[in-house]
Parts: C-alpha cells; structure tokens; sequence
C-alpha cells in the first residue's frame, strides 16, 4: 500500500519521509499502513488519523487504484525480465530465471537487475533468488535486500523467519503462538503427524513451508493489453494546467512501465471521472445503502479487509500489524455474515460504475507510430484536451496506453528526409488547434463521380514505402538526376467554398451574360453543356449540367448585384471585397453549372 | 582595449551560444540548390525553384498560379517529399490536384479562413521541419489585406527557411514580400485553348444550323472543349546565382542568360475526370 503512494509521489520516495495511510473504517479513519520511518516515529497500526497527525508523519490516504497500478507495474518488471511470471499476491510476483544467466550472469547479478529496473518503475522491492517457488515467496518477504538461496540451504535460510512469514490462518497462528512456536525452525522440528492431528492439513503445509520442502508448479499470469494508471484527486480540479503536472506523472509512469517491457504506445486513452456527477452518485449510494444494508459497520470493514488480504506492505513489523489486525477483524465478520454484506458492497459498486460512465469524460489520443516519449505525449494529450475540454471539475483521472510494437524504421541512403513522425504529430496538432480537425489533413478523392466530394486523412506520409500511386511517379520519367521529366502542365483549378449563387442569361440555348459577386460579365466563349447526375437511388440525388465559360467582366451590375448578393456566401467579403473582386476578375474561365435539384445556376471554381 | 574587446566578443558569443555557430566569422552566402517546378519553361526560364529559400509568385485570376503550384506538387511528390499547403481561401481542389499528378497522400493541405491563420500555420509548419515544400496560398485573399502582413513575417519566414531543404511558396496577387524573397515570378494570364469539333461542309462562318444544309458543330456550344491555358512568366527578382551548384541541370544556362520571360501552356485532362476512382489510382 504504501509503495503504491510513494511510487505516486516522488518528493516523499525521494526524501524517504514517514508515510502513513489512513482509510475510511467509518465511522473512524485509521491507519492501515505505514513505512518504516513512520513505526520508528511511533505509528501503530488502528491508530486514529488524528493521533498519527501527532506523531509528525505525512498522512495519506489509501488508494485502491494507486494500488492497482503498482501492482501491474510490478508485474510490467517480471514480464521485461522473464516472460514466464506468476502473479502471487498484490505484493509479491514470481518469475522463472531460466535462461538468464546467458544475458545477465549470476543469479546475484539478475536478482540485482530486477532490482534496478524495479528503480526506474519507481519501486523498491526486496528480490530473493531459490530454486523452490514457496522458498522465494518468503525469503522475500522475510529479508530486505538481495537474496540468493543456494539449493538444499532453503531450510537453514527461513529457519530465522518469523511463522507469521508463511502466512497462517489466525486459528493457527493462535495454537502456535500458545505452543510458543515463533520460528520456522520450531515450526519445521515439530513432528508432522502430531502437527496433523492437531492442526490439520493447514499444519503439515506450514510445516513443510518451514522447511522449504513445500513443492508446486508456476502459474503463469496473461500479460494484459491496456496499460492503465489511475489517481484519485483530493480536490476537484477544473483547469487544464494544474492538470498537466498529474498527467505528466502519470505519462511517465506509464511510458517507464511500456519501456521494462519493451513497447510503444499506439494510443492513450484518459478518462476523467466528473465531480459534480461524483459526489451526485456517492449521495445516491449512500441512501441506497442506508436502506438495504445488511449489517453493521463491521461488515464493511470486513470487506475492506478482502483487499488488504493483498496489501502490499513489507517488513516484518509491519507484517505482524497487518495480521493482527486481520486476525482481529476476520473474527468480527465472521459473526456478522460478511459474506452477504460483501456481496451487496459489490452490487452497489457496479451500480455506482454504470451511473458514472453517464457521466465521465473520455478521450483517446491515437498515435500514427508508437511512441514512449512522455513529454511529447503530454503536449499531444494537452492540445487535444485544450481543444476539447471536460465540461465539469475533475476528481480521477484513469490513463491508459494501447501497447505496441515500437517503430523501427530503415532509412534509405537515396531516401529525402522525411518530417520526424513524432514532431509532425505534435505540428499537426498544433495545427489542428489553429485551424480545427476538420480542416487538416491528407485529401482523399472518395469514389464516387459527384463533382468536388473528397474526405480528410489523417496525415502521415508513408516516406520508406516504393514508389507511390500517384499518375506522376507512375507516368514521368526521370531525367537522369532524379528529377521527373517535366511534360506538359495540368490546369488547376481553384474551387469556391461555399459554392457562388450565379444568375445566368440564355441566349439560344447557352449562358450569354453572368451575374455573380455583384459584378456582370459576358461570356466570350461557352463549352457545355456537360451534363452529369447520379446517386439516383438516395435522397441527395444530384443533376447537373456543366459549363466552361469564358467570361469578361465589364462592370457591376446595379440591379441585379443585391440579389445575387443575398445568395452568396456570408463570408465572401471577407475573403475579397467586391472592390478588389472588380479589380481582379477583369476576364477568366469558370466552370458553371446549372443544379437541376434546386434549379440555380452556380459557380463552381475558376481554372488559373 | 584588445582585453576589452575579447571579452566583449567572448561574452556576445556566450549570449548567442547554442543559436548562432559563429557569430562573428563572415558567413559565405551558400550555393542555392534548385530542383524542377514541373515546367520546363518556368525552369529555363527560372533555373528551378530555390530550395532553402522563398519564392513568390504573383499574378492575376486564371493567370497559372494554380497550374504552376500543382507542377510543383507533384514533382516534388514524385519524388518522394512531403510537401504542405497553406490554403489562405480554401480554394484548393484534390480533384485537379491528382489529375495534375500530384500524390495527394503526401501533401498536408492545411485550410485556414483568413490571413492570420495561415500566417501562423505558415510559422508552425516551418518550425516542424522537414518538408519539401511548404505553398503558401493566398491567391484568393484581397491584396490590401495581404499588403498589410509586416515585412518582418517575409523576413522571418525566409530565416526560417533558410539552410533547410524545404521550398517556401508563397502565392499571391501582387509581390509583397519584395526582397525576402530569392525568387519573384510574375504571371500574367495568356489565351485561352479550345478544340472544336470537325466541320461538316459548312464554312466556319455559317450559323449553326442552316435549314436543310450542313451542321457547324463549331457554333454549338458543346461543338467546344476546354483544351488548356496559357500563361506568361516574368522573372522579377531571382538570387538563383550564376554557375549555379545545384543538381537540376537545365537551370544553370537559363538562370544566367538573358531571358526575363517565358510562355507555358496547360492541359484539360478531361479523361482524368471521367475515370472512376480505382482507375485514376491505376
């Protein structure tokens, strides 16, 4: 419990201060862990919060979800050294060292490695090296540092153990303490048919854990597929900027947990758990609890206690506190049928999870290549939450990371320099925030023959791949330095977005004189009617028939420029005034077009 | 005084350490590497488009702006490059783009509303780096509001640019950016080409449909086809130097003769048009 806080919190693991966690038994808040530093300085176990805060010690609360991440960071470290790994207890993994000492050498020195990397995933963990899996399980446990068990020495290792180490149930550990049996080695002497007479099947497995003889296989745990970091805020937070420190923390704990098993992230999902709907919700459990409950206040705790079954504390003083408490509040469910309470606990649980989906915001920020640079996946996440923001005050925030395999990219000697994927995403992005997402992108002709229709990529210019689709790679020849051959330009054609309302005079069948932008024009020359439909079969079926024409502007026009002004664009202006429109449309070719859905004639663009 | 002056020199160079190499040795103007605008005319008559430096090209409507950005779109594509485009009125059309050749994957189109917007997105797509060409557009923008735009934008835009491969475009209707820029190419609109369809006995000049006679398909409107354009190219500023070191061969001999100004002509690729989508991928 408290390696999952300090790991949250560098400035505490940093300065190695005392540390006590407080949870919620209510109707009082106790202390259900603390550091070493924190039981030198007087803490025990039950305390009330109010006499921890006496003692000088930093008070924090316990986070079950900062549990859950240190848990699977834990597990990150068994997977980037082994991937054969046993998920033991929320405190304790199992890895299989077979095949390691080619890369790492000695046992001593793998057992160091894992140490190491434990460091850079800010954990501090004790690592104990055996040939029997229950032998490493509790070495660890029991001794702080390295420990590296010679086979055939288990015995004489855990002998100095205290039998609290193993594990026992209370009734056990009652009956052993009245026998005065406080050792694995009193405990592994005693004869096993006496001990089974009296203890049962529990006692000869203790025996045999005492002994190092107690054999079983690994079993292997599923790496899991979204890496997920969580925080609990104490207060509500509704800016973005204080936000950004939490999200950096937690960027950076998930990039160190993709780099110890050598992954990339392909997107990152954040989720924010709303304040407002929050504390609604807690309301609304609490009356839905206060009239089904089923026990008293004990058998919540019980239930707590479930979770503590895992905590992750060690150190032998802490380990005793811990199983006192246990053995003190086990005893308590046991008369107040836990099991009933535990049960409604999880229901209203769900219940509480279904009503704040309604009510969380989430985002996934998806990556062109995989990427484990925290700092720059902090700017991305910042500029997609600047552009989108949470409607309400923030109290979780749940950071998740799709793993993949990194990029590793070959570039070619003849290659030209791309733009570094990583720094045109964040380009992108800032640009995306500029201009907005819909207006960025790749351009994609659609199939279909419904004139101007494309849609908008995500851009990311595949540079390594041969030689692309596009007409010119396919259709130019080089000219022997690289350089296509020119040919012949293709005209270009600028489009008119929104389209332009026209009023078109017909002189024998075709468009004789234009009216659009205010301005009149005569049309020189006039190639049409080109006519095209189609989608027939939908209700945005189109008809039109096209013209190119070549218009000659000699003035505005007074009468008809303010109704064909109605029709154009609101924007029109602000692009070209009609002053400037004068000036620059002295004569051009257009493309015309007659809408027979809404019977107009329109403007569609101008070839330059 | 030579301890003072070393001192102020060691301190200038501290302050500038990191930004500028060395601030106080002459810096050697460099050789301008010039690659292909897709038109042989403009590049006889250019030698190329200048890489690390702007280039503006300015002129009125249906003058070859358009024509001559898309040649260069997708020679650069073509070859590979990334290449942006600033769009000051959003007027640009992947339509005639891909018929053009250009690889339309490869080119970031950036659509911005007005001349603010596309200076800054102008600043933060030269600051990423690394593209082959970056068009700015702003054809379709009042030049009033365009001269408005501080010189010192054009400045910074053509420091920003400079040592780096990347081509600056800039398109305009009038020249603004005036001496920032190595490369100025006026265009001026030329005439128009339509193809007419045969003529069936009647002379050109009869109406188009004589009672009882021949029909002069050239009189009907849809007797026409848009055939191409043309365009003429005034070099009005150009820092492409003699004896040129860059790799695109024909620019060399152009850049230092004589000639100021070139014709080009465009085509209708109408066949394009009509392809469905796979075949115009083919």
């Amino acid at each position: 419990m408290v390696q999952a806080v300090l790991r949250a919190e560098g400035e505490l693991r940093d300065r190695e201060k005392a540390v006590a966690l407080v949870d919620e038994t209510a109707p009082l808040i106790n202390v259900v862990a603390a550091n070493d530093a924190a039981w030198r300085a007087g803490i025990q176990l039950g305390m009330a919060q109010t006499q921890a805060q006496l003692c000088g010690v930093e008070i924090r609360r316990r986070s079950r979800a900062q549990e859950k991440a240190a848990h699977a960071a834990l597990l990150d470290l068994g997977w980037s050294m082994s991937p054969r790994v046993e998920e033991h207890a929320q405190d304790t993994i199992l890895a299989d060292l077979a095949g390691l000492n080619s890369l790492f050498g000695a046992e001593e020195n793998i057992a160091r490695e894992f140490a190491r990397r434990a460091a850079e995933l800010h954990l501090r963990v004790q690592v104990a090296v055996s040939t029997n899996l229950e032998v490493a399980v509790h070495a660890a446990r029991g001794f702080a540092g390295i420990t590296v068990i010679p086979e055939g020495e288990e015995a004489r290792y855990l002998s100095g153990l205290p039998a609290q180490t193993l594990a026992p149930s209370a009734e056990a550990l009652e009956t052993l303490e009245r026998w005065g049996i406080r050792t694995c080695a009193a405990l592994g002497a005693l004869p096993v048919l006496e001990l089974s007479e009296r203890l049962g099947q529990e006692g000869v497995r203790l025996q045999e854990l005492a002994r190092g003889a107690h054999t079983r296989a690994l079993v292997l745990a599923e790496p899991v597929e979204i890496l997920e970091e969580e925080m609990e805020l104490d207060d509500a937070v509704e800016d973005l900027e204080p936000l950004a420190f939490v999200l950096g923390r937690l960027l950076d704990q998930v990039c160190a947990r993709l780099a110890a098993r050598a992954l990339s992230a392909a997107a990152i999902r954040v989720r924010f758990d709303l304040g407002d709907a929050f504390e609604k919700e807690e309301q609304v459990l609490n009356e839905q609890f206060s009239t089904k409950r089923f026990g008293e206040k004990t058998g919540i705790r019980a239930a707590g206690v479930n979770a503590v079954d895992g905590n992750g504390q060690s150190g032998t003083s802490a380990a005793k506190a811990e199983l006192k408490m246990r053995a003190n509040v086990v005893a308590k469910a046991t008369t107040h049928k836990d099991s009933r309470v535990t049960t409604q606990a999880q229901d209203f649980s769900a219940s509480v999870n279904c009503k704040d989906a309604e009510k969380t915001y989430e985002k996934v920020l998806n990556l062109p290549v995989p990427m484990r640079d925290s700092k720059m996946l902090l700017k991305l996440l910042r500029l997609q939450l600047q552009a989108d923001p949470p409607s309400g005050a923030i109290v979780k925030i749940t950071l998740g990371a799709d793993p993949a395999r990194p990029r590793s990219t070959q570039h070619g000697l003849f290659v030209p320099n791309s733009p570094d994927p990583e720094k045109l995403e964040l380009t992108v992005a800032r640009l995306a925030k500029l201009v907005g997402n819909a207006n960025i992108g790749s351009p994609e002709l659609t199939d279909t023959h419904r004139p101007g229709e494309f849609r908008m990529n995500r851009f990311f210019p595949q540079m390594n791949e041969t030689r692309g689709r596009g007409r010119a790679s396919k259709k130019s020849a080089s000219d022997g330095n690289g350089e296509p051959a020119a040919r012949r330009p293709a005209t270009g054609c600028r489009i008119f977005r929104p389209r332009l309302a026209a009023r078109v005079e017909l002189r024998e069948g075709r468009p004789a004189k234009i009216f659009f932008r205010g301005l009149y024009g005569r049309v020189v020359t006039a190639s049409g009617p080109w006519r095209i439909s189609g989608d027939w079969w939908r209700e945005d079926a189109w008809q039109q028939e096209e013209w190119d024409l070549q218009i000659a502007f000699d003035g505005e026009s007074a009468g008809v420029s303010a109704s064909v002004l109605m029709n154009a664009p609101a924007n029109m202006h602000a692009i070209a005034p009609v002053q400037d429109v004068k000036a620059q449309m002295r004569a051009g070719l257009y493309c015309v077009y007659y809408d027979g859905a809404c019977r107009s004639w329109f403007v569609r663009g101008m070839y330059d | 005084m030579a301890a003072n002056f070393a001192a102020l020199r060691s301190q200038v160079e501290l302050a500038l350490a990191g930004r500028v190499v060395a601030p106080f040795n002459y810096r050697d103007r460099q050789e301008v590497v010039t690659v292909s605008s897709g038109i042989s005319e403009i590049d006889l008559l250019t030698g190329g488009l200048p890489r690390g430096a702007l280039t503006e090209i300015f002129g009125p409507s249906c003058s070859g702006r358009t024509s001559l950005l898309l040649s260069a779109l997708s020679a650069r594509t073509a070859q590979q490059e990334a290449c942006a485009l600033i769009d000051g009125g959003d007027a640009f059309d992947p339509h005639s783009a891909e018929a053009a050749g250009v690889e339309l994957r490869k080119l970031l189109w950036v659509r911005c509303r007005n001349v603010e917007q596309t200076l800054r997105a102008t600043d933060l797509l030269l600051q990423g780096g690394s593209f082959g060409l970056i068009a700015v557009d702003l054809s379709d923008i009042a030049p009033q509001l365009v001269r408005h735009v501080p010189l010192d934008s054009w400045f910074r835009f053509r420091r920003a640019v400079e040592d780096t491969p990347t081509i600056l475009m800039l398109l305009e209707q009038e020249s603004n950016a005036k001496s920032c820029a190595s490369l100025g190419l006026r265009l001026e609109a030329g005439v128009a080409g339509w193809s007419r369809m045969p003529v069936e006995g009647a002379a050109e000049s009869a109406p188009g449909c004589a009672a009882g006679g021949p029909v002069n398909y050239s009189r009907l409107p849809w007797g026409w086809l848009l055939e191409g354009t043309s365009a003429r190219g005034e070099v009005s500023r150009s820092r492409v130097q003699k004896g040129n070191a860059g790799y695109f061969r024909g620019g060399f001999a152009a850049a230092a003769g004589a000639a100021r100004e070139g014709i080009f002509r465009t085509r209708m690729d109408w066949d394009f048009f009509s392809l469905p989508i796979a075949a115009k991928r083919k």
